[in-house]
């Protein structure tokens, strides 16, 4: 079957069997293997992608479910003057060590502070009438849907604290 | 030509050394990141060469002799091309460091979930649909697939004696004899193994999942029957190993011999729950241990005994005992280990193989016996620190533990601590401080490194070593540029392919420092061809700059290079240095706890290490390393364990989702200090292992935490909230 979906800004048609995911769609059928497989079944956040403004599990999503859906990839998360801000503060304290989780965490961090700007609280957030402040314990309960067997969470979080600061 | 040194002792043999004030040490940004955080480093599954088909493994679904029912109809589905029951796949990934083939064969399955067959299709989604569909059946032999109904392999029991430890134990004034249980535990590196292989009717190419790939080169090529040069392989990017892929594995050599078979491409990868059977697992432990001491907390006796477990035919034994050979003085000593044989999914080598639980356990038990002496944690392990290593009387090549212990309780601010349990509450919480010192024996491997000055003023830095995350591309650029006196950013490096020089391979933490040493050696061969142009001695030459000075002799590289290359390979091997002197690195680790009083879960709230692993490469990336190692450890004391069926033996929990490793919320911010001191046993660069150290011990910090916020002490590790709410009922 045919699907039609925008990927970084490129209008796409993918014809393909529709047991397809949209993590293998992207991988296997667009060559943009930024994304990751970890598990495949939703469990490590490594294949996380923004669609339509919000981050999903490619893994879990089928490719038909998305006729139609903007999708943002780690390779589309660059800007026209280079490195996103997120990108380049996880250079700068180093979070990644083998690098797998690294596009999603940086997906989901993207993803996650459009969400803490729209006000959406967490399972930790306090007040939940309040703006919500993002605090260490914040961005790290967010996170955390995105393992890192490395274990580079300090790194992760002080990268996305200092992009958040600005 | 090529360098040749083996490191025999602290003489340099006139080596240039690094000064401390290059690029060598600074705190650089990683080479591949850039790479990594646009999506374009490329691991193993992501090569699609035109033509590729989708395999999927297929396992047992019980012990003993297999069949598949269903074959014939499995290849009459559209687009399926070949269902594999081929007697090369391999039971499980190979031992690390094994150079040959392990067990091979598919007609009867020694653990629940051996692979046995293989589904080959031109879709990945019809791959595993066919795989789903193939009917396996196994006879269900009756084997032993747990530690206690094993029988323990006479082979490799051991033991060690000094002096007399029952009389030593019977008189002693502060005694301590209990038992520690550690579960099985498993690497669960994010990328999972994966293989691309392609046969061109001659030689085989595979991108795969591997962190040792000069041995995995041998693996394979013994696996298929082929000469070791008709193999080449390619990790240039791996998404974690911690152990897990120092073999190679099964779906490495079901895709090369597919591949081999169909004349096409094949890719194979292990889905999740494949990577949590078909490749290695730590072993569970069961140690008892018995300490005796005399009033004033010096030690007269340990006892440590462990008990470990693999499949049969396998030559790995989980180590337990290494660290307690050399950590603490005692003139009795009494160390036994024995490993018995079941059928469960094989045990090999995961990040720190021994100490990763030895030495968790035996400084839980060190806890336990500064409550029974009532003295300090911290004094009770300055206290019995040894001179040399006991039982062999080696000298260290260096020992830093007690500035470790002095340093790290410093910078936690330990002092002032209440010697009682159970003195802090916050609401529900208890909360605690421990500590416990890390140690980790360190190793020295075989490794070669090619380096070519280009006339451009450039350097290439080559070798088949693997960077599985622990910044050897970074590492290696900053060796090369300190020693040709270069800007990092005037190197290239290129590693992951074997058809350049084999490097150490990465593994028992002995990458950075063996493959670098070579790398050290190759731009040592260069320095002296360039000496030799400018007619002064080695020892006079100083590279800086892009400049080369001898006297008043000063050019630009590219002037002494006049238009041709110039390479340097060198070539490291262990020595007597190993047997002369006893290595380790060092560390102590400090943890403070809230533990809930309600529903018995633990938080940690702070950890500090401070750690000596010889001179420091990249403090960046070693500070990285060391974080991973203590989140490493946390997991170990609170969070992991993968649980055997008690009846078939198969892992229960084989999953991300079951199978908890530590998540962001989980991991408090990680304080890495790094004691910085080259170690002249260690070769001319001074450097020692990292990756491994910082599992060493830090889980006990956790436990014994626990125990001083609530009293309640956990033997059988992980702590998790039911066994914690058990003690405090
Ligand atoms: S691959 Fe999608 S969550 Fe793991
Ligand atoms: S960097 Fe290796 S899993 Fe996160």
């Amino acid at each position: 079957m045919k699907t039609q979906l925008t990927v970084n800004r490129t209008r796409h048609e993918i014809e393909a069997d529709p047991r397809v995911t949209l993590l293998d769609a992207l991988r296997d059928h667009l060559g943009l293997t930024g994304s990751k497989k970890g598990c495949d079944h939703g469990q490590c956040g490594a294949c996380t992608v923004i669609a339509d403004g919000r981050r999903i599990n490619a893994c879990l999503s089928l490719l038909a479910q998305h006729d139609g859906s903007e999708i943002v990839t780690v390779e589309g998360l660059e800007g026209a003057d280079g490195l996103s801000p997120l990108q380049r503060a996880f250079l700068d304290h180093d979070g990644m060590q083998c690098g797998y989780c690294t596009p999603g965490q940086l997906c989901s961090a993207t993803a996650m502070l459009d969400e803490v700007r729209n006000g959406r609280a967490s399972h930790v957030t306090e007040d939940l009438e309040a703006p919500v402040t993002l605090t260490r314990d914040e961005i790290m309960e967010r996170m955390s849907g995105n393992l890192c067997r490395c274990a580079c969470y300090s790194g992760i979080v002080a990268a996305i604290e200092e992009v958040a600061a600005e | 030509m090529t360098l040749e040194h083996q490191i025999d002792g602290p003489e340099d043999e006139g080596f240039a050394r690094p000064d401390g004030n290059g690029p060598l040490g600074a705190d650089l940004e990683r080479r591949d990141g850039a790479a990594k955080v646009c999506g374009a480093a490329r691991y193993a599954a992501e090569h699609h060469p035109d033509g590729m088909l989708h395999g999927v493994l297929v396992r047992a679904p019980g012990l003993g002799p297999v069949r598949l029912v269903n074959a014939d109809e499995i290849t009459a589905i559209p687009g399926v091309r070949r269902v594999f029951h081929d007697a090369r796949m391999i039971r499980n990934a190979a031992q690390g460091g094994a150079g040959k083939a392990p067990v091979q064969g598919v007609k009867a399955a020694a653990y629940v979930g051996q692979p046995v067959a293989l589904v080959v299709a031109e879709d990945f989604a019809t791959a595993c649909e066919a795989a789903n569909r193939l009917r396996v059946e196994a006879d269900g032999a009756d084997l032993p697939v747990h530690p206690k109904a094993g029988e323990p392999d006479p082979d490799k029991t051991k033991d060690k004696t000094t002096g007399d430890f029952d009389t030593a134990f019977s008189e002693a004034a502060v005694t301590l004899d209990v038992t520690y249980t550690t579960p099985a535990m498993v690497s669960a590196a994010m990328e999972p193994h994966a293989a691309v292989a392609e046969w061109d009717g001659e030689r085989l190419t595979l991108h795969g999942a591997l962190q040792m790939l000069r041995d995995n080169k041998a693996e394979l090529a013994d696996c298929l029957g082929l000469a070791e040069d008709k193999v080449r392989v390619l990790s240039p990017f791996i998404g974690g190993g911690f152990g897990s892929k120092l073999g190679i594995s099964a779906d490495c050599v079901a895709a090369a011999l597919a591949a081999m078979e169909l004349g096409c491409p094949v890719r194979v990868v292990q889905s999740r729950r494949q990577v949590f059977e078909v490749n290695t697992r730590r072993t569970e432990t069961s140690q008892r241990i018995r300490l005796a001491a005399d009033r004033d907390g010096r030690l007269t006796a340990i006892g440590h005994s462990a008990r470990v477990s693999n499949l049969p035919d396998e030559s790995f034994s989980e180590p337990v005992l290494q660290g307690t050979a050399f950590t603490y003085a005692a003139p009795n000593r009494l160390l036994h280990s024995e490993l018995v044989r079941i059928h469960r999914p094989a045990a090999g080598s995961v990040r720190a193989p021994g100490e990763a639980v030895g030495v968790t356990t035996f400084e839980a038990a060190m806890d336990e016996l500064a409550n029974e002496a009532g003295i300090d944690p911290v004094e009770l392990r300055l206290r019995n620190l040894p001179e040399v290593e006991p039982g062999s009387g080696r000298p260290f090549s260096s020992h830093r533990l007690a500035e470790c212990l002095t340093e790290g309780r410093d910078r936690f601010g330990w002092d002032g601590r209440s010697p009682e349990p159970r003195q802090r509450r916050e609401g529900e919480w208890w909360i605690g401080t421990g500590m416990a010192a890390a140690v980790r024996v360190n190793m020295v491997s075989d490794a070669e490194a090619r380096v070519t000055l280009t006339p451009d003023g450039r350097a290439l830095v080559e070798s088949d070593m693997t960077d599985i995350g622990t910044g050897s591309y970074t590492i290696f650029g900053q060796i090369a540029a300190e020693a040709l006196g270069l800007s990092p950013d005037d190197i290239d490096v290129v590693l992951g392919d074997t058809d350049l020089p084999p490097g150490s391979g990465s593994g028992g933490s002995v990458g950075a420092a063996s493959t670098g040493t070579a790398v050290w050696l190759a731009c040592e061969e260069i320095r002296r061809a360039i000496a030799g142009r400018m007619e002064c001695a080695p020892g006079n030459l100083t590279m800086a700059e892009g400049h080369a000075t001898c006297g008043n002799d000063r050019r630009v590289l590219q002037d002494v290079l006049s238009g041709q290359p110039l390479k340097g390979h060198g070539k490291l091997a262990p020595g007597a240095a190993m047997k002369k002197v006893r290595q380790a690195t060092w560390g102590a680790v400090f943890a403070e706890v809230a533990v809930s009083d309600v529903t018995g879960e633990t938080r940690v709230r702070r950890m500090q290490g401070t750690f000596a692993a010889g001179r420091i490469l990249n403090q960046r990336t070693a500070r990285s390393q060391a974080q991973g190692g203590m989140a490493w450890g946390l997991g170990l004391a609170l969070t992991e364990a993968l649980v055997h069926d008690r009846r078939d033996g198969h892992a229960v929990n084989r999953d991300l989702a079951e199978y908890h490793v530590p998540v962001n919320a989980d991991v408090p911010h990680l304080d890495v200090r790094l004691l910085d001191e080259p170690d002249d046993w260690a070769g001319p660069l001074g450097a020692k292992g990292i990756g491994e150290l910082g599992i060493c011990g830090s889980g006990s910090a956790i436990l014994n935490a626990i125990h001083h916020a609530c009293g309640v002490r956990i033997r059988d590790l992980p702590a998790t909230p039911d066994r914690v709410l058990a003690g405090l009922a």
